[in-house]
C-alpha cells in the first residue's frame, strides 16, 4: 500500500537556492529561487546537455539537491525519504519522460491507467477520464494496442495520457512535444496548459522550440543557472 | 486484483513462449524423480505379481534370470532346452503337476508358446471369442496381439523363419487362428498359443507331405521298410483337415526340446522335495521366480538410487539455472522496474511483482509436471510391456 503525503497547502512549486553537481564531473547547477503558483506554466529552455531533465528530475525527487530546497505545495520534497518521495510521486505529480518509458508489453489502455492501478483508484471515472484524454490526443483508435505497435508520435502522446489521467497537481514534461510535428506537438502543448490551468496545477516543461515560449507564465534558461 | 498481480500475468502472459518453455523444463526436472518413482512402482508390483504367481520353474542348468524370463515374459534367451522326457519324469511325481513351455519362434515379434491347455487354466486364461486349440496347426492369440492385427478366430497366423535367407531352414508354418484369449494385463496378452506339437512342427521336427505310395513320379528310391521321396515332394506349411493325416514324427519324442516346465507342487512340504531334488542336479536347475524376482529388484532399487541421485543434482542445477535466468531477466529490464519507481510505484510493489513473476512461472511449471506424473501413471504399463 502507498503511503500519502497529504498537502495542507497544494498551491504552488518553491524552490530557494538549489544547488547540484554530478559527482566527479564540472557541470554545476543553481537555481537561486523559484516561485510557480497554481495554475500556472513554466517553460525551461536551454541547448542540450544545459540541465533541464537534471533540474526536472530534482523538483520531482528523482535526484536529491545537494544543497537547498524544493517545495511542491506544503511538501518539502528534498527531505522525504525515497518511498515518501514515490507516494508523493504517484499521489500529486504527472510525468512525461523525454525516452516516453512506457511498458512494452502493455496496451495504450494499461499503460495510461498504470499509475491509478498502483493507487488503487482504476474505476470506471478514470478510464472515462483516460478516453478523454486519448480521443484529445488522437490515440483513442489505439487504446487496445500494445505501445510496442505505435509510432514514436503515438507512444509520446500516451505518455502524455499517462501523466495526465491521475489529474496531478504538478505536471513536469520533459521535452513532451519532440517526436511530433508541429500541428501535433501544438495540440499536446495546449492539452498540457489547458489542463493545468483548468485545474489549477503547476506545469514544467522543458522545450527546444522557441515558438512555444509565449504560451507560458515563465520561461527559465538553463544558461543563466549553470556554473552560478 | 491488485496491481501488481495484474502487471505481472500480462508479463507472463505476454512472455508465454518464454513462460512455458521455462515452466516447461522446471516441470520437467522436478517431475522426472516422481515419474521414476511411478514407473518403478509400476514395474515392481506388475514383475512380483508374475513372479509370485508362479511357484517352481524347471530348466536346463544355466542362467537362472534367462530361464525366469522365458518362462514368464517368454523372452528368447538362447537357453539349452530340457527333452520332453523330464515332463514324464515329473509327472511320476503325484505331487506336482507339470506344464511344458516351449519358447523358441515368433509370428512377427510376437512370441509363439508352445505348450498344454493345463497353461491357460493355470494363468486363468478365458477365452473372448472362438475355441481353444483343437488340432495340430491352431492357435490362440492373446487380447492385445489380437487387437494389434485384427485377428479373429478363422484367421491366420504365420511363423517368422529363424533366419530369413536359410532356403534349406524351417519354412514357415500357417497357423489357424481358433479362438482370442480374454485381456488380463500380462504378456499372455501378446503371444500366441500353440499345442507342444506345433512348435515342434514349427520346427522341423514334424512335417506332412504328398503320399508317395500314392504317386510314383515322386519317388527317389523304394527300400524294404522304408520309401524315399525325391526333390518333387510337396511338403505342407498348412495343417487341413484333409492333410493332418499326413503328418508325423522323426525319431524319439522323449528328446524333442521343451524350454522350461512350470512346476505347481501341493503344498510347501512337495515344494521343498522339489527344491532338494533338483540342487543335485548337474544338467538341470529348479527355480522359485519369486526369489530370482526379488534379488532381480534389489539391482534395480540400487539403479533407482543412483538414478535419483543424478536426477537430484540436475533438479539443484536446473534450480539454480532458473535462479540466474530470472535474476538476468530482471537485470534486463531494469529499465522497465525504473519507470515504475519514477513514475511512483513503491519499492514493496516491484518486489511483489517480481515474486508473482516467479509464482506464476512456478505454478505452471507444478502443474505441467503433475500432467507428466499422471502421464507416466497411464503409461507405465505399456512401457512395461515394451520393455520386457
Amino acid at each position: 500500500m502507498q503511503r500519502i503525503v497529504r498537502m495542507s497547502d497544494p498551491s504552488g512549486l518553491h524552490v530557494t537556492d538549489l544547488r547540484f553537481a554530478y559527482p566527479g564531473d564540472s557541470f554545476r547547477l543553481h537555481v537561486p529561487g523559484l516561485k510557480l503558483a497554481a495554475g500556472q506554466a513554466l517553460a525551461l529552455a536551454g541547448p542540450s546537455g544545459a540541465g533541464k531533465s537534471t533540474l526536472v528530475r530534482l523538483l520531482t525527487g528523482l535526484l536529491t539537491p545537494n544543497a537547498g530546497q524544493v517545495r511542491l505545495g506544503s511538501a518539502q520534497i528534498d527531505t522525504l525519504n525515497r518511498e515518501q518521495c514515490r507516494a508523493f510521486r504517484l499521489q500529486h505529480i504527472g510525468l512525461v519522460f523525454q525516452d516516453f518509458a512506457l511498458l512494452d508489453y502493455l496496451s495504450v489502455t494499461e499503460n495510461i491507467l498504470l499509475p491509478h492501478q498502483f493507487k488503487g483508484s482504476a474505476g470506471a471515472l478514470t478510464r472515462k477520464k483516460a478516453q478523454e484524454l486519448a480521443e484529445r490526443l488522437q490515440i483513442d483508435r489505439y487504446l487496445d494496442k500494445r505501445v510496442s505497435q505505435l509510432s514514436q508520435g503515438e507512444r509520446q502522446r500516451v505518455a502524455v495520457a499517462r501523466a495526465l489521467v491521475h489529474e496531478p497537481r504538478f505536471i513536469f514534461a520533459d521535452e513532451p512535444t519532440a517526436s511530433l510535428d508541429p500541428s501535433r506537438g501544438r495540440i499536446v502543448v495546449d492539452l498540457l496548459l489547458e489542463d493545468a490551468r483548468q485545474r489549477g496545477a503547476c506545469l514544467v516543461m522543458v522545450t527546444h522550440d522557441p515558438n512555444l515560449l509565449p504560451l507560458f507564465d515563465q520561461t527559465v534558461r538553463m544558461e543563466d543557472l549553470l556554473n552560478a | 486484483m491488485s496491481a501488481a498481480f495484474q502487471l505481472a500475468a500480462r508479463y507472463v502472459l505476454r512472455h508465454r513462449l518464454q513462460s512455458v518453455l521455462l515452466a516447461g523444463a522446471l516441470g520437467l526436472v522436478f517431475a522426472l524423480p516422481f515419474c521414476l518413482r511411478v514407473l518403478i512402482d509400476h514395474a515392481q508390483r506388475e514383475l512380483r505379481a508374475r513372479a509370485a504367481a508362479t511357484p517352481q520353474i524347471i530348466g536346463a542348468r544355466g542362467s537362472a534370470l534367462d530361464l525366469m524370463m522365458t518362462a514368464l515374459y517368454f523372452k528368447r534367451e538362447n537357453l539349452t532346452p530340457l527333452p520332453f522326457g523330464t515332463l514324464a519324469e515329473l509327472r511320476q511325481n503325484p505331487s506336482a503337476a507339470a506344464i511344458p513351455l516351449h519358447v523358441r519362434f515368433q509370428a512377427q515379434q510376437a512370441p509363439i508358446v508352445g505348450t498344454e491347455l493345463d497353461y491357460f487354466a493355470f494363468r486363468g486364461l478365458r477365452l473372448a471369442a472362438g475355441k481353444q486349440i483343437t488340432r495340430l496347426g491352431d492357435c490362440v492369440v492373446g487380447a492385445n496381439l489380437a487387437k494389434q492385427r485384427g485377428l479373429q478366430p478363422g484367421g491366420h497366423v504365420f511363423s517368422t523363419p529363424e533366419l530369413a535367407f536359410d532356403m534349406a531352414g524351417v519354412y514357415p508354418l500357417k497357423m489357424r487362428v481358433n479362438g482370442v484369449l480374454a485381456p488380463n494385463g500380462t504378456p499372455d496378452d501378446d503371444a500366441v498359443f500353440v499345442d507342444l506339437k506345433t512348435s515342434w512342427l514349427i520346427e522341423g521336427r514334424s512335417h506332412g507331405h504328398d503320399d508317395l505310395k500314392k504317386d510314383e513320379s515322386v519317388v527317389l528310391k523304394q527300400e524294404e521298410h522304408n520309401i524315399v521321396g525325391n526333390a518333387a515332394v510337396r511338403m505342407f506349411n498348412e495343417v487341413t483337415d484333409a492333410n493332418i493325416a499326413s503328418f508325423h514324427f522323426h525319431g524319439d519324442i522323449a528328446a524333442y526340446p521343451v524350454s522350461a516346465v512350470i512346476v505347481l507342487p501341493q503344498d510347501a512340504k512337495a515344494e521343498a522335495l522339489l527344491a532338494g531334488q533338483f540342487a543335485r542336479s548337474k544338467d538341470r536347475q529348479l527355480i522359485r521366480p519369486r526369489d530370482e524376482m526379488e534379488s532381480l529388484l534389489a539391482q534395480l532399487v540400487r539403479l533407482e538410487g543412483f538414478a535419483a541421485s543424478a536426477l537430484l543434482l540436475t533438479a539443484t542445477a536446473a534450480l539454480l539455472v532458473t535462479a540466474l535466468v530470472f535474476a538476468l531477466s530482471f537485470r534486463l529490464r531494469q529499465r522497465e522496474f525504473q519507470t515504475l519507481e519514477d513514475v511512483g510505484v513503491s519499492r514493496r510493489s516491484l518486489l511483489t511483482v517480481k515474486v508473482l513473476e516467479i509464482v506464476f512461472v512456478g505454478f505452471a511449471a507444478v502443474v505441467l509436471g503433475l500432467l507428466l506424473l499422471m502421464l507416466a501413471s497411464f503409461a507405465a504399463p505399456h512401457l512395461l510391456r515394451w520393455a520386457l
